[in-house]
C-alpha cells in the first residue's frame, strides 16, 4: 500500500458521466447527499437527455451529474470540473471539453472496445475506430485508466450474480473510488445501499461489493496517489437537509395550504421538469392534499380554477408548453378574480424545445402571454431552497388579492440542489385569509344582499364566498361584470372600470413588496441585477471581482409583477445596468419600455446555467465601458 | 357529507333575479323551466348547488338559477366542475353544455369526466347547430347540413352524443327533449339520483338557426309512433297501441318489429342496470336518422365507484396511516444533518 498524503482542497467539483442506463444521477446524488451530511456546501447540476434511453453508447445518449462541494460557502455547481468520471467513450467525448486544464478524468477503459469507439464516433477517415485513451488527445490531464467493469465482475462472481447483472453495479465502483480518493464517509452509502435495495439482497450485496471493490482500489493502487479532504463548511448553526428545487417547492405548497389554513388541490398533467411536483404532493394526502392528474393540461387548470371557486386553494403546476395552453383559463381566473397558483418550471423552447435543460425564456410569457388585458402577479424563485419560500410568497398575494399568480422556477432549480437550513415553522407567515359569510350590501328598501365584486378598499380584492354558505349564492363567469354586483354589464364606461381596477388590484401587490436588497459594492458604477436561478452565478461572479479589487454592486428581484416599486430609482443610481437572464433578454427590454432607462443584457440560452466567468466577463466589460463614460 | 337536510323550498328560491336573453321560442326556456321547478323536490338547498357551464347559448343557463354557479370558458365546464366536486364532494353539481361545447372544443373533458365518474348531472343541450356563433354546424349535425360555414353542405360525419357517453365508461345515460316538462324532470331526477357522472342529452331546438330539427320525432303528433320510451324492467313497446316493439335477432342486432308478428316475449325487456353496455349502445344506435323511432328515458344506469369519493377516502386512509400532517416533521422527512 502506498503512502498517500492527504491534501486540502477549498472546493472540489466533481461530474459523472456515463451512458443514461449507467446510474450516474443516482452515484452523483450519493456523492453529493454523504458530502451535504459531511458538513459541505454545495451545489449540484443534473444534466441528462431528453430520452429516456437514448441508443447505448452514443453521445446523445450520455447522463451527466455535476456536483461541486465546498468549505465555504457557494451558490452555483462550478464551471469547470476538477474531475470527470467518463463511463464510456460517449461520455468522454461529450464531456471532456468542460474538465479543467490538469483536471483528473477517470475512465472506466473496459469501456473503449472498439464498437464502443465507433458508437461514440471515435474513428478516423476511414471509419476506422480509433481509441482516444491512446493518443495525445488526454495529454495535459491527469488520467486513471480503470478496468471498472471487469473488476466489478470479479467482485460479484463470488456472491452468486450473474456477469450482466453485475455489470449494472459499476457506477457503484466508481463511486468507491472517488469516494476514497475525496475522503468522503463510507458508512452512509452502505446503510443507504442496504434500505434501497432492502427487497433484493443480491443486488445490495452486488453494489456494496463494488462500491468497497472501488474504495480499495484507490486505497492499494499506487497510480491513484494523494487522497483529498474538503473540509466541512462554516455554515449557520442549525438542521439541514439536502434540498432540490422541486422538492423545496411541495413542501412549500404544503405549507402554504397549512399556513392558509385551506386544503389545497392541485391539478396537474405530467410534464418535464415539473411532474416532480405533482409526485412529491401526491404523497402528502395526509395533509389535506387532493391531487388531480387531469386528462391535459387546460383540464389541469380547470380542476384547479374550480377547487378555488369551491375554497380550496387551487393550484397547477407545469412548463412553457403547458403554460400556452392553459392561458385561456387563466385569463378566466383573472376576470372572476379567485386565488390559483400557475407554477411554471421553465424549460428550453419554443415548442418541446430542450424538455430536460434549463432555460428562463417564459417570462414574457408570464408576463404578457393573456388575451384581453389580464395583469396578474408574478414571483421568481433564485435558488433551489429558495422554491419554498416563493410559493409560500405566490400563495400569499393570490389569497390575499383574489388573482391567479404565475410562480416561474426552472429546469436548473428544478433538479439542482442545495443544503438548506431547515425553517423555524413556527416563524412562517399566516398567510390565511377568510371567507365572506354574511351579506355585504344593504339597498334602498332595507334588504341585504350580497355584492360579489364589492371590494376591499386596500387591496382591491372582492369578497370570496364558497359553495355552502347560505344566502351568499351568486354566479361569477367570463363575461364582464358590473363593478359591485357583479351582474353582466357590456356598457363601455364600465368596461373601462373594470379593466383599470383589475390593473390597479396587481399594482397594489407592490405594496407588500420589501425593499430591495443591494450586495456588493452599493456606491459601484455598475450593478448586475438579476431574477431566477441566475443569482448563483451573479453571486459567485461578484463575488470574485471584488476579491480581484473591483467594485460592483448587484441585486436580485423575486417580484416580477408588479416590480418593486424601488426599483426605477435603483437601477438610475448606476451608469451601467448588467443583466444576465437565460433568455434573449426578456426581462431587459421589459425594464427599458416601464423605466425608460438602458439595460445591458447578458444572454445565454443553451440549456445550461451561467458560468461565472460569463458573468465576470461582463462586469469587466461593463465597468470598462462605465470607466470611459466618466 | 351525509348529515344532508331535506331542504324546503319553492321554485322562487331557485329563480335568479336576472333577465332571461334567449331568443323567444328557444328551447332552452323549457329546460329551465323544467329545472327550476324540479329543484324543490329533490330537497336540496340552493347554497349547496352549483350550475357550472362553458360556453353557448345553453352555457348562459346558470345565471338564471339563484345558486353558485360560474359560466366559464368554451368547452371546458366538465374539467372545472371535476375541480369543484373533487375538493367539495358535499355539493350537489351540474354541469350546463351543448353540443358544440361538449362534443367539439371540450369533447376531451367531457369523455373523461364520464370515465372518471366524477358525480357531476351533465345536461347536454343538442340542438345540432351552432347558435350562439349564428349558425355553423355542429358535431351532431348531419351529413350534407348547409349552413354559413358549409354552403355546399357538411361533409364530417355527426357524433352520436350517447354512443360518445357510452364508449367513455358513462354510468348513467339518458335522453329527453324540450318539449316534455315532465319526461325532463323525471329524466333529471334520475340523473340526480345516481351516484357518479350522469350525462343526459336533451333534443332542444333552435327556433332561429335550426328551427324543427326534431320535428320528425318529438312533434305531440308524431310521438306515439316514433318516440320509443325506455322503462327498466319493461318491455320496449311504442305506438299508439303499443303494437311495436324492439327485439333482438339471432344475429344480435336490435330490431323494430311487429309485435303480433313475434310475440310479446320476444320483445327485449329493458335493464339499464345491465352491467354491459352493449345493449344500451345498440339501443342509442337504434334510429338510423331523424325520420326513425328514437328511443328516450334512461339508456344505462349502474353503480360504479365515484371519483371524488374515492379521492376522499385515500385522504382518509393516509390521515389514519401517518397521522395528520406535519410540517416540521415533513421538512426533516429526507434526511438532517446539525451544525
Amino acid at each position: 500500500m502506498t503512502d498517500t498524503i492527504d491534501r486540502v482542497l477549498d472546493h472540489l467539483v466533481v461530474r459523472f458521466a456515463g451512458d443514461s442506463g449507467d446510474g450516474m444521477q443516482l452515484t452523483g446524488d450519493r456523492f453529493t447527499s454523504v458530502s451535504a451530511s459531511f458538513g459541505n456546501d454545495l451545489s449540484t447540476l443534473p444534466d441528462f437527455p431528453a430520452e429516456i434511453r437514448a441508443p447505448a453508447g452514443t453521445v446523445n445518449g450520455v447522463s451527466a451529474f455535476q456536483v461541486n462541494i465546498a468549505d465555504h460557502e457557494i451558490t452555483t455547481p462550478g464551471d469547470e470540473p476538477n474531475v470527470l468520471v467518463a463511463m464510456n467513450p460517449a461520455a468522454l467525448k461529450a464531456d471532456l471539453h468542460r474538465l479543467e486544464i490538469g483536471g483528473t478524468l477517470i475512465v472506466n477503459e473496459d469501456a473503449f472496445g472498439e464498437r464502443d469507439l465507433d458508437k461514440a464516433g471515435y474513428v478516423d477517415d476511414d471509419g476506422q475506430p480509433v481509441n482516444p485513451l491512446d493518443g495525445d488527445d488526454l495529454n495535459g490531464y491527469r488520467v486513471l485508466k480503470v478496468p471498472m467493469t471487469s473488476l466489478t465482475k470479479q467482485v460479484c462472481e463470488p456472491l452468486g450474480v450473474k456477469a450482466r447483472d453485475a455489470e449494472r453495479s459499476k457506477n457503484f465502483f466508481a463511486l468507491g473510488l472517488v469516494s476514497w480518493m475525496y475522503t468522503r464517509p463510507v458508512e452512509p452509502t452502505e446503510a443507504w445501499i442496504d434500505e434501497k435495495f432492502a427487497k433484493n439482497e443480491k443486488v445490495a450485496a452486488a453494489n456494496k461489493a463494488a462500491f468497497h471493490a472501488g474504495f480499495n482500489f484507490g486505497e492499494t493502487t499506487e497510480a491513484v496517489g494523494h487522497r483529498y479532504e474538503v473540509h466541512p463548511a462554516k455554515l449557520p448553526s442549525g438542521t439541514y437537509t439536502s434540498i432540490t428545487g422541486n422538492t423545496a417547492l411541495s413542501w412549500g405548497l404544503v405549507a402554504a395550504g397549512q399556513l392558509a389554513k385551506l386544503p389545497i388541490t392541485l391539478g396537474s398533467y405530467p410534464i418535464t421538469p415539473a411532474s416532480d411536483i405533482l409526485h412529491e404532493l401526491s404523497k402528502q394526502k395526509h395533509f389535506g392534499i387532493r391531487t388531480v392528474q387531469a386528462e391535459d393540461e387546460i383540464a389541469a387548470v380547470g380542476v384547479a380554477l374550480g377547487a378555488s371557486f369551491a375554497g380550496h386553494l387551487g393550484v397547477t403546476t407545469t412548463s412553457g408548453p403547458g403554460v400556452a395552453l392553459k392561458s385561456e383559463t387563466i385569463s378566466l381566473a383573472v376576470a372572476i378574480e379567485l386565488p390559483m397558483l400557475i407554477i411554471d418550471i421553465q424549460r428550453g423552447g419554443p415548442s418541446t424545445g430542450l424538455p430536460t435543460k434549463t432555460e428562463a425564456s417564459d417570462l414574457n410569457l408570464a408576463l404578457y402571454g393573456r388575451h384581453g388585458e389580464s395583469p396578474l402577479p408574478v414571483v421568481a424563485s433564485y435558488s433551489p431552497a429558495h422554491c419554498f419560500h416563493a410559493a409560500i410568497e405566490a400563495a400569499r398575494i393570490a389569497l390575499k388579492y383574489r388573482t391567479p399568480v404565475i410562480l416561474l422556477s426552472d429546469g436548473y432549480l428544478a433538479n439542482g440542489s442545495e443544503p438548506w437550513k431547515l425553517p423555524d415553522v413556527a416563524s412562517l407567515p399566516d398567510i390565511s385569509v377568510p371567507f365572506t359569510t354574511e351579506p355585504n350590501h344593504v339597498t334602498a328598501d332595507g334588504t341585504r344582499e350580497f355584492w360579489p365584486y364589492l371590494r376591499d378598499e386596500e387591496t382591491l380584492a372582492r369578497p370570496w364566498a364558497i359553495p355552502g354558505t347560505p344566502d351568499l349564492m351568486h354566479r361569477v363567469g367570463g363575461l364582464e361584470k358590473k363593478d359591485g354586483t357583479g351582474n353582466i354589464d357590456y356598457t363601455p364606461e364600465n368596461h373601462q372600470l373594470m379593466t383599470e381596477i383589475r390593473e390597479a388590484k396587481v399594482a397594489a401587490v407592490a405594496a407588500d413588496i420589501p425593499p430591495t436588497e443591494v450586495g456588493g459594492d452599493p456606491d459601484a458604477d455598475v450593478l448586475v441585477l438579476g431574477w431566477g436561478s441566475t443569482w448563483a452565478a451573479i453571486d459567485a461572479a461578484v463575488q470574485r471581482r471584488r476579491r480581484a479589487g473591483l467594485k460592483v454592486a448587484k441585486a436580485h428581484i423575486t417580484h416580477l409583477s408588479p416590480l418593486p416599486p424601488d426599483l426605477g430609482d435603483l437601477l438610475r443610481r448606476y451608469k451601467r445596468v448588467v443583466l444576465p437572464e437565460l433568455n434573449r433578454g426578456q426581462l431587459a427590454h421589459h425594464l427599458r419600455g416601464t423605466f425608460l432607462i438602458d439595460i445591458t443584457s447578458v444572454s445565454k440560452v443553451q440549456g445550461l446555467p451561467f458560468k461565472t466567468r460569463e458573468i465576470e466577463d461582463a462586469i469587466d466589460t461593463a465597468i470598462a465601458e462605465a470607466g470611459a463614460l466618466s | 357529507m351525509n348529515t344532508k337536510q331535506v331542504a324546503v323550498t319553492t321554485k322562487a328560491d331557485w329563480t335568479s333575479d336576472q333577465e332571461v336573453r334567449w331568443c323567444p321560442g328557444c328551447g332552452d326556456y323549457g329546460i329551465l323551466l323544467a329545472v327550476q321547478q324540479l329543484m324543490p323536490d329533490l330537497g336540496v338547498a340552493p347554497e349547496n348547488t352549483v350550475f357550472v357551464s362553458g360556453i353557448g347559448c345553453s352555457s348562459r343557463f346558470p345565471y338564471y338559477m339563484n345558486t353558485y354557479g360560474m359560466h366559464s370558458i368554451h368547452g371546458r365546464a366538465p374539467a372545472i366542475a371535476t375541480g369543484v366536486a373533487t375538493a367539495r364532494p358535499d355539493l350537489d353539481v351540474w354541469v350546463i353544455t351543448g353540443d358544440g361545447d361538449g362534443l367539439s372544443i371540450g369533447g376531451n373533458h367531457l369523455i373523461h369526466a364520464l370515465r372518471r365518474n366524477v358525480n357531476l348531472n351533465i345536461l347536454l343541450f343538442n340542438n345540432r347547430i351552432y347558435g350562439l356563433t349564428k349558425g355553423q354546424y355542429s358535431p351532431t349535425s348531419e351529413v350534407g347540413k348547409v349552413t354559413k360555414s358549409t354552403p355546399m353542405g357538411s361533409v364530417d360525419p355527426p357524433f352520436n352524443p350517447l354512443s360518445v357517453a357510452l364508449g367513455a365508461e358513462a354510468s348513467f345515460v339518458a335522453r329527453t327533449h324540450d318539449l316534455d316538462r315532465k319526461h325532463m324532470q323525471d329524466t333529471f331526477r334520475a340523473a340526480h339520483a345516481h351516484k357518479g357522472a350522469s350525462f343526459v342529452e336533451i333534443y332542444q331546438n333552435c327556433n332561429v338557426f335550426n328551427d324543427g330539427q326534431f320535428n320528425d320525432v318529438t312533434k305531440k303528433n308524431v310521438r306515439e309512433e316514433m318516440m320509443i320510451n325506455l322503462v327498466h324492467g319493461e318491455p320496449i313497446l311504442f305506438g299508439a297501441d303499443r303494437q311495436r316493439g324492439v327485439m333482438q335477432g339471432r344475429d344480435g342486432f336490435l330490431k323494430l318489429v311487429e309485435v303480433a308478428d313475434v310475440g310479446l316475449d320476444q320483445i327485449l325487456v329493458h335493464d339499464e342496470a345491465n352491467s354491459h353496455p352493449s345493449l344500451a349502445f345498440a339501443l342509442a344506435r337504434l334510429n338510423s336518422d331523424d325520420a326513425s323511432p328514437t328511443p328516450f328515458g334512461v339508456f344505462r344506469n349502474v353503480d360504479r365507484p365515484e371519483y371524488s369519493q374515492a379521492v376522499s377516502e385515500q385522504l382518509m386512509a393516509a390521515s389514519e396511516q401517518k397521522g395528520p400532517g406535519d410540517l416540521e416533521a415533513l421538512l426533516a422527512s429526507n434526511g438532517t444533518w446539525e451544525v
